[in-house]
């Protein structure tokens, strides 16, 4: 049954991100625009980081270095008279009232707040790439239409949201769309982080050694097992391919670029 | 100071097997630190520069198939490349261990392809062969026409117009691109040993001694940023060789025409 389960996670865990991961893009690549130079320092300095760090590097510290950050925090609010420094040597202690989540928090709970953290880890990755995309969108959509708005007499509000957002997605589609690729092949990522979604049911399912499944009556399945992982993940890549391929077609409809101007010429013949 | 060169002379070499046997497992210095990790930098660096260079011959032969006329060669160089460049790194790793794992029953001569050293890299080989060919297929399809017919108005056909022309354009067309492939491909050697493949007695890469130190001390802060030192080391070196390479291909331009290369870094594929 966990197995249907994990499946589930991975495609819930893909549902939440991506929104998730181009709200913090576009924060950031807002920011990064801005004219008050403190914003723009920190949309590009978070761009900069968060793209510079290796990969995995980043998904294993980055959770461990959350869960310690709101540990700590917590300990020191919820216990301000404790005195024992917080880094014992190669232990790290706080209060039980400062555990995340509690200790005797049912299990649910214990995993949704790992499914979170994975969640945050994944949109603060994916956003940073997701800012840099939506940057070059923005700087991508010709200037004499937002001097179009200007004349118009919109202020740099108005012409930011009703000029510049609406025409950049054109522009920031196939970056996003690859993205979103790198997003669907990430995700068995999950099972560093110790959430037990597809990779870690197709290892324990398949193998003949693991303690719950000693009674299976086959040999080891592994190889099968991820067999249908692998071709899961290819098929769900062809899906999104032709579906991103779609929106692409529907987001060019009237755009002043050489594919806008090719789908009119086709329009009108 | 002497207490490190005990340290280096001890597990400088831990990683391919010499030196001490067991690892520290209690008051661990900075130094061991330093040491086991840049000792299993040796792994990472095996594994890339292995694959990147056997990766390269195969990558333009399965470039020159996806781009052949032919259709039984273009299908299964098509198929070949979208297999390993739509499906996760992560689970081809797994996959390519089980497989191994079921193949050596059968046939005892795959023994070896179960180990790290060997099965390892035949899936990062063909992985990175993979997403090679898809840089040089878009550098063949973007090589100017003029060009060709330069070399077909000389005379030259077949294999000389190849070796002299096409080859060398492409080659020039794709090399920033395949830059980026080159460090992306360092990365992704940290997966090796967090996937299937085990680390036999504790012969690990760098991030697989990374978190032998953060689980022990449960402290990231310091093996992981230890980690993404030497990474960054590395991917300055391979940045280097790879724009002497650069300068090399495009000595023929003018110094003001030539494309700059353009570090874009990537995420987990």
């Amino acid at each position: 049954m966990s197995i249907y389960w994990s499946v589930l996670t991975v495609l819930l865990l893909l549902g939440i991100t991506a929104p998730t991961a181009l709200a913090f893009g576009f924060a950031g690549a807002s920011a990064a625009r801005s004219r008050i130079a403190p914003i723009s320092w920190l949309g590009r300095g978070y761009v900069a980081v968060v793209r510079g760090v290796p990969d995995i590097a980043f998904f294993l510290f980055f959770v461990i270095a959350l869960d310690q950050v709101i540990e700590a925090t917590r300990h020191h609010v919820l216990c301000p008279d404790w005195v024992e420094p917080i880094r014992q040597g190669s232990d790290f202690v706080v209060c039980q009232a400062a555990k995340m989540p509690l200790g005797n928090a049912p299990q649910w709970v214990h995993e949704s707040y790992g499914f979170a953290i994975a969640v945050f880890t994944f949109a603060i990755v994916f956003g940073a790439f997701a800012a840099n995309v939506i940057q070059g969108a923005m700087a991508a959509v010709p200037r004499g239409q937002i001097e179009t708005g200007e004349s118009y007499g919109m202020t740099s509000r108005q012409t930011f949201w009703r000029i510049l957002v609406p025409q950049m997605w054109v522009y920031a589609l196939p970056g996003l769309s690859n993205l979103w690729m790198v997003l669907i092949k990430a995700t068995p990522l999950l099972f560093l982080l110790g959430i037990q979604d597809i990779v870690y049911w197709a290892r324990e399912l398949g193998g003949i050694k693991t303690s719950r499944f000693t009674d299976y009556p086959h040999g080891d399945w592994r190889m099968w097992y991820f067999l249908a992982l692998l071709v899961f993940y290819l098929i769900f890549t062809r899906v999104s391919e032709i579906t991103l391929e779609r929106l692409m077609a529907r987001l060019t409809r009237g755009q002043a670029t050489t594919a806008g101007e090719a789908q009119r010429k086709a329009g009108t013949i | 100071m002497n207490a490190c060169v005990q340290t280096i002379t001890d597990y400088g070499l831990r990683a391919i097997g010499i030196g001490k046997r067991l690892l520290p497992r209690e008051d661990f210095t900075l130094c061991e630190q330093f040491t086991l990790i840049g000792s299993g930098m040796i792994w990472n660096v095996y594994f890339g520069v292995l694959a990147l260079i056997a990766g390269f011959g195969f990558a333009t032969l399965l470039a020159l198939g996806k781009a052949s006329n032919i259709k039984v060669i273009r299908k299964p160089s098509e198929w070949f490349i979208f297999l390993f460049r739509g499906s996760p790194l992560f689970i081809q790793f797994f996959f390519g261990y089980f497989l191994f794992l079921k193949l050596k029953t059968v046939f005892p001569i795959f023994a070896p392809f179960t180990a790290a050293w060997l099965g390892a890299l035949v899936v990062l080989f063909f992985n990175t062969s993979a997403y090679t060919a898809e840089i040089f297929y878009g550098a063949l399809r973007s090589i100017p026409k003029g060009d060709i017919e330069a070399a077909d108005a000389y005379g030259l056909s077949g294999w000389t117009r190849f070796k002299r022309v096409i080859w060398p354009t492409m080659l020039r067309l794709a090399w920033p691109a395949y830059t980026n492939e080159a460090i992306f491909l360092f990365h992704a050697t940290t997966l090796v040993f967090f996937s299937g493949f085990p680390a036999w007695q504790q012969r690990g890469d760098a991030l697989y001694y990374a978190s032998y130190f953060a689980d022990k001390t449960f402290n990231p802060f310091i093996p992981y940023p230890i980690l993404a030192g030497y990474f960054i080391l590395l991917t300055l070196c391979v940045i280097g060789l790879f724009s002497i390479v650069n300068r090399r291909l495009n000595r023929h331009l003018p110094a003001n025409t030539r494309q700059r290369l353009r570090i874009r870094p990537n995420l987990i594929r």
